[in-house]
């Protein structure tokens, strides 16, 4: 590590710092990348043998390279803009879409070494720049002057804004048990406790005492990211493709991406701040990323199944979810953790 | 010049741009826009200034949150732009007060250290975060105030309602609650019937 700093130092000069940050940053997002782009591939298969199917076999071994083949027809395709549209926002929309999802992962530590930047108030800052990720939607509903897409926006709009609520509260009881903002300590946090003393640290984790707000936390992230059985905004049947439709080419496909990176981060935050992120479930394995990876590889499959498992919920069956059911639950178990650290039976101390 | 004087001038330079086009720009939804990224800005700025929880704050509640809804509204609307122009002139005076009382008062906050007037300097510790620091403040020092602004939005919540409210619905409609909770059981019947023989 010292020679390559040194090394850098060399070539670079004063530079390297900003190279450094710079070469950091392409490390992540590079294999950050290529994880959406073998999600999808993972998702066609999974949901494929679901329903009884072989999903993608024909482009390399079993497939494997289908990704790329997409990624590459999606590249080479003309992209039409509507005569009517607002071309300038109508071009934004997709970057604003993917801008946030890339910009999270600044913060997201990966092991409690291995992270971008280690800021106090990475709890907060991955809140407020994924709240920022409606505005790719709407913007694109609103450019493509399409009533589908409009109907799309629009209706996406009030499902982030209203899951936003219940997703913060559910953050909110998490802070307030590791009593800090910042994801490197909240996961360490989680390695404390009766369980974790006798080598169970998997029944300490944030999961089990506040198993409630997990569900939610996990549900409203499915809705965040509209993904199926949240997916209104897009639904197939019912607007065609929603926000998206005017959409063709390299500017859908970032749309696409926008999701996707969207899902891998709802998965690492879950596991980062209820399923104890790089930590080992028992006491005689090793901590390390690869738990970390592990536990995202399992929520990623919940997403999976979730979209070929449940059918679409109707809109006002989606907002009763969110503001009559998540919302009670969450204020609900947020007096309770209060008076649960409150009373000597507190267990995070 | 330093690298930090630099990003000021940066950030500064687009916000006064954005606060320009949000009252020039002649589409409503452009203007709103423009103010997200004013306010976006303003959140870079103050980062730049280490009150890093304002910048935070103003980016999670105004960008994430309130410009939302007002952006969703806006966009519903079908705004007659000769119409609004019609009362420019008589606004103009009013308007023209106010912001002269504006600027006023900013003048005399930013140049309280030309008048001598004791500025309320940041002054933060090291090591101490900033959100703990105000966290501990708001819920010591000033909890009354807090709370009644807490009041005070929660009596604008019930006006906004009370004010939009039009009565009980008499037409009918679905009740998603109980929609839910319906069971195969209860809506199919599952005869048997024995095979017809003749």
């Amino acid at each position: 590590m010292d020679a390559l700093m040194n090394f850098g130092q060399g070539v670079f000069g004063g530079a390297w710092p900003a190279v450094w940050a710079l070469l950091k940053i392409v490390l992540i997002v590079a294999p950050l990348m290529l994880g959406v782009a073998y999600l999808t591939y993972f998702e066609r298969k999974v949901i494929g043998y679901m329903q009884v199917r072989i999903g993608p076999n024909r482009v390399g071994p079993l497939g494997l390279i289908q990704p790329i083949a997409d990624g590459l027809k999606l590249l080479l395709k003309e992209i039409i803009v509507p005569a009517t549209a607002s071309k300038g926002i109508f071009i934004i929309a997709p970057m604003l879409a993917i801008a946030p999802a890339l910009a999270a992962w600044a913060v997201v530590p990966f092991t409690d070494t291995l992270v971008l930047a280690n800021i106090d108030a990475s709890l907060l800052y991955i809140m407020a720049i994924t709240s920022m990720g409606v505005y790719g939607i709407i913007l694109s509903g609103w450019a493509s002057n399409s009533k589908y897409a409009f109907l799309g926006a629009m209706r996406s709009a009030a499902q982030m804004v209203s899951y936003e609520i219940s997703m913060g509260f559910s953050l909110i009881c998490v802070l307030m048990v590791s009593n800090s903002l910042n994801l490197v300590e909240i996961v360490a946090v989680q390695n404390q406790g009766r369980f974790a003393d006798w080598g169970m640290s998997f029944m300490s984790w944030n999961w089990l005492p506040l198993f409630p707000m997990f569900l939610v936390y996990l549900i409203s992230g499915v809705a965040e990211t509209n993904r199926a059985p949240f997916d209104v905004s897009e639904g197939e049947s019912e607007i065609v493709a929603g926000f998206h439709v005017e959409y063709s080419g390299m500017a859908f496909a970032v749309f696409f991406l926008a999701e996707y990176a969207n899902m891998i981060l709802v998965a690492a935050l879950t596991s980062l701040m209820f399923l104890g992120g790089w930590l080992s479930p028992v006491g005689f394995l090793p901590d390390g990323i690869f738990w970390l990876f592990a536990k995202m590889s399992a929520i990623l499959f919940l997403f999976l199944w979730f979209r070929a498992t449940f059918p679409r919920y109707r809109y006002d069956q989606l907002m009763r979810l969110g503001w009559k059911v998540f919302l009670p639950i969450c204020l609900i178990w947020l007096v309770v953790v209060g008076v649960w650290m409150m009373s000597p039976l507190n267990i995070w101390k | 010049m330093d690298f930090q004087t630099l990003v000021f001038f940066f950030l500064s330079a687009i916000l006064i741009f954005a606060a320009l086009r949000v009252i020039t720009a002649r589409n409503p939804v452009h203007a709103a826009l423009h103010l997200i990224l004013a306010f976006f800005t303003c959140g870079g700025i103050w980062a730049l200034m280490q009150a890093e929880f304002l910048a935070i704050a103003i980016i999670l509640v105004y960008v994430g949150a309130v410009m939302v809804l007002f952006l969703f509204v806006v966009m519903m609307l079908d705004i007659n732009m000769d119409r609004i122009r019609q009362g420019f002139w008589n606004y103009l005076p009013l308007g023209a007060l106010l912001g002269l009382l504006m600027i006023l008062e900013m003048g005399l906050v930013l140049g309280s250290k030309y008048f001598q007037v004791p500025a309320a300097e940041a002054a933060v510790p090291a090591g101490i975060s900033n959100t703990k620091a105000i966290g501990a403040l708001m819920f010591s020092e000033y909890v009354y105030p807090f709370e009644l602004a807490s009041l005070i939005l929660l009596v604008g919540m019930i006006a906004a309602i009370v004010l939009t409210y039009r009565g009980s619905k008499n037409s009918k409609y679905t009740n998603p609650n109980q929609q839910v909770f319906v069971k195969a059981k209860d809506r199919v019947r599952v005869l048997q019937m024995p095979v017809e023989k003749d």
